[in-house]
């Protein structure tokens, strides 16, 4: 019972730690609200759809990013999916981040 | 007290993953489409719907688009679009297309319960 407490305890600090760093936002909060007896496994199944749906997309910007010269629609379109993604999650640095990317791709700064 | 019934029009499944459980949640019964087209063919097979949440960019068909089909074909329940954009010509665009409210993602229990509230009206 003791080892469970504690491990309780580490995943509530990991937790807060997210928080505290802006990794997440309150967003998650809400999908953690969600969370109830008819749907015990919520948030674990809206975060591995996140990841499953972000590996995808990471693939399809890097293969974009690989193409010669750049074409900066598809990437903003993916951007964009990510974008979303992140937002409804509550994923709030990688938000940030696709918001920075696109700005690049607007300004077809292939640099950036 | 009949229980309202609401149509998610997302192509992210993510989305149509969250804004479903708010739906069940409040106790709304709903089922989702993937674009715009689907959400067409939906309303044309009969089925009918107290409320929208409408996406605004999705393939195959816009929020825009199906909103002002949507008008057209006489569906005149509320329909909220649902975006990333908070102010400015898109919102406006949207708007016009024939929306009764705007809410910018993401959506969360205080955004839908108010457009709940409305729909009684």
């Amino acid at each position: 019972m003791d080892q469970r407490n504690q491990f309780h305890r580490q995943v509530a600090l990991m937790r807060q730690s997210l928080f505290d760093q802006g990794y997440i936002d309150e967003q998650f909060v809400q999908l953690e609200e969600l969370q109830d007896d008819t749907n015990p496994n919520f948030v674990e199944e809206v975060v591995t759809l996140y990841y499953r749906d972000s590996a995808r997309l990471i693939v399809s910007i890097e293969q974009a990013l690989d193409k010669s010269p750049l074409d900066f629609n598809k990437l903003d379109s993916l951007m964009h999916q990510f974008k979303g993604s992140s937002s409804s999650i509550g994923a709030r640095k990688v938000k940030a981040e696709c918001t920075q990317f696109r700005e690049y791709c607007k300004a077809e700064n292939g640099e950036g | 007290m009949v229980k309202p019934t609401a149509l998610v029009v997302d192509d992210n499944k993510l989305n149509r993953m969250i804004h479903g459980k708010l739906l069940d949640v409040l106790g709304i019964k709903n089922r989702a489409v993937e674009n715009g087209e689907e959400a067409i063919e939906v309303h044309l097979s009969g089925e009918k719907f107290d409320l929208i949440l409408m996406d605004r960019d999705m393939p195959v068909m816009n929020g825009i688009e199906a909103t002002k089909k949507l008008r057209a074909m006489g569906i005149k329940c509320m329909i909220a679009g649902i975006s990333s954009h908070s102010i400015g010509p898109e919102k406006e665009e949207f708007m016009e297309a024939g929306l009764d409210d705007y809410h910018e993602k993401p959506l969360t229990v205080a955004k839908l319960l108010s457009l709940v509230s409305k729909i009684k009206n």
